[in-house]
């Protein structure tokens, strides 16, 4: 009995205090949990790649000799020294100018024309198996053409981005729109939404979480193919960097650039998908 | 018999392309206006392909429907939907959705801030009001279905139609749906056909209860008339004689005269 007379006395003041806080330490836990694994692990290759290279008879150079020898080029990424001798973040930057140029073409015809795909059986019955056999063929089969017709490196380059990342986006849009539900559609249907209002305000919307699967594919794609085609064509660029490093015996150098190239990517797939995040907030919850 | 009815379903077929047989056939209803009408089967028994016709999304294969003595074969805003499983635009929030519907119904000609008004009053009709801004994603079951119900009602249909709209609800939420549901009936006035599975709600809720045979070629085993005086209270009703007898000849189609056949085959 004094229990059941005790705590209904004691409740309101519980009620109107605040919770207490945990403490500094059991609030950083959780990101502990989550950081420390990686840094481990990180560490730990780095002294099994030390050890591995370090033997008189490697031929690659471990990870102490890598910073003796390249440090500037992650210490200072923007000098430039006259031609084609320049910071690694100017290279990049090349890269990403030719990347931004041809994905966004590629995203523009891309999703115009899986639109057009997926609203038109015929021209999803003329176009598709003519897609299906032109997505299959690897980018660099690309250049040479490319630079036949266009006889410019930049170009070409561009074109070959355009070309690799425009497969994906035509065909996640198509099946988006072909997957619009049968609901959103009979309720179009009642409230007497057609033509180009229940394409913008349906069929778009519905689609766009696969639009942007086909756009987060297609970025990937690009940064591929980018650094293969620029080991082709010379000029500058990050896949440039790689090959003259590679023909001048600096692998030092080379290493530092994979670094950047798998950084830059990364960045690059993370912008797409924060993107699309923004753009389909809420769609996909349901 | 030469008068029509309100909305008149006639000697209705439908038979789906590649099925050998119909689904429905020669199904004929007659509702008055301002009815409450219910529709229960055996799942399967083309119970939503009835409705569908009803609404325009389907083509009947014979017979046709009447509303008001004009035939019905386009889907339109006369003949507002509750879909079984409410359909709301997943990007729209809640108050976007039923403005949505009233922009190309009831509010083409109205202003931009009659055509809101006009939405939140509807949504304070089913309660919706603090969730004006949610979107689908973030609300429960029984709110998607108000939300439903509320872009339904936003465009004054002549009939309302409902797909077992309190089907995915818990018993709780489904009771109180329930009520909001009779409530606007009365308010509103508006004739409904609507589709259950569950034998309490159709006595409950409607003034005929059309009963389908097992399908295929389902149709009207029989029409029940519920006399039971408005306002109704499913508290007082519990215990009603006239309930209890209606609950019972709805249950003896059902379970003895026409048991689901995936039951009577096990
Ligand atoms: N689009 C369709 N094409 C072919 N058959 C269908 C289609 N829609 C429904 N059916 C069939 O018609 C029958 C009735 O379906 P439905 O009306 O959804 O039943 P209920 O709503 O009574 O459970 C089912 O056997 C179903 O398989
Ligand atoms: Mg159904």
């Amino acid at each position: 009995m004094n229990v059941l007379v005790t705590r209904p006395e004691a409740a309101p003041i519980l009620a109107s205090a605040p919770l207490p806080q945990p403490s500094r330490v059991a609030r950083l836990r959780p990101y502990a949990a989550n950081i420390l694994p990686p840094l481990l692990l990180t560490l730990l290759f780095f002294l099994a790649w030390e050890a591995l290279c370090s033997g008189p008879g490697s031929n690659l150079p471990p990870p102490s000799q890598v910073w003796a020898e390249s440090s500037e080029l992650i210490l200072r990424p923007f000098y430039i020294r006259g031609g084609l001798d320049r910071g690694l973040g100017l290279h990049l930057f090349a890269s990403l100018e030719r990347v931004a140029l041809g994905f966004v073409l590629a995203a523009i015809a891309g999703i115009a024309l899986g639109l057009l795909i997926g609203t038109s059986d015929f021209a999803m019955k003329g176009l598709d198996p003519i897609f299906q056999v032109l997505r299959t063929v690897p980018p660099l089969a690309w250049l040479p053409l490319s630079l036949a017709a266009f006889r410019e490196a930049t170009p070409s380059a561009i074109f070959v981005i355009f070309i690799t990342a425009i497969w994906p986006i035509i065909i996640n849009t198509a099946v988006g729109v072909r997957n619009v539900p049968q609901d959103y559609r009979n309720v179009a249907a009642v409230i007497q939404l057609r033509g180009p209002a229940f394409f913008w305000r349906i069929v778009l919307p519905a689609a766009a979480p696969y639009i942007f699967t086909g756009l987060r594919i297609g970025i990937g794609l690009a940064w591929l193919a980018i650094i293969a085609a620029e080991m082709l064509i010379g000029g500058v660029g990050i896949g440039f960097f790689i090959w003259d490093a590679w023909n001048s015996s600096h692998l030092s150098d080379i290493f530092v650039a994979l670094f950047y190239v798998g950084i830059t990517g990364f960045v690059l797939d993370r912008i797409v998908s924060a993107l699309g995040q923004l753009a389909t907030r809420g769609t996909q919850s349901s | 018999m030469t008068a029509h009815a309100y909305l008149e379903i006639s000697n209705l077929s439908i038979q789906f392309p590649k099925s050998p047989v119909p689904v429905l056939r020669d199904v004929t209803l007659r509702i008055d206006k301002g009815q409450y009408v219910s529709v229960i089967g055996h799942s399967g028994c083309g119970k939503s392909t009835l409705l569908n016709v009803v609404a325009g999304l389907l083509p009947a294969t014979a017979g046709g429907v009447l509303l008001e003595g004009q035939e019905v074969n386009t889907p339109g805003p006369d003949r507002a939907v509750v879909f079984q499983n409410h359909s709301l635009l997943p990007w729209l929030t809640v108050t976007e959705n039923v403005l949505m519907a009233v922009e190309l119904t009831v509010g083409r000609k109205m202003s931009k801030a009659e055509r809101l008004a006009w939405t939140l009053e509807t949504l304070a009709l089913v309660k919706m009001t603090h969730a004006k801004d949610k979107r689908p994603g973030e609300i429960s079951g029984g709110m998607k279905q108000r939300v439903g119900i509320a872009r339904a009602l936003a465009m004054r249909p002549k009939v309302l139609l409902l797909d077992e709209p309190f089907g995915a609800l818990d018993a709780l939420t489904r009771a109180h749906l329930q009520d909001e549901v009779m409530r606007i009936h009365a308010d509103l006035g508006c004739t409904v056909i609507m589709i259950t599975h569950d034998v309490e709600e159709a006595v409950l809720l409607s003034d005929q209860i059309v009963m389908l045979t097992n399908g295929p070629n389902a149709r009207v085993g029989e029409v029940l008339e519920v006399g039971l005086p408005r306002p109704r209270s499913r508290i007082a009703l519990g215990a009603d004689p006239r309930f209890l007898a209606a609950r019972e000849a709805v249950l003896t189609f059902l379970h003895d005269r026409h048991a689901a056949p995936t039951l009577t085959a096990a």
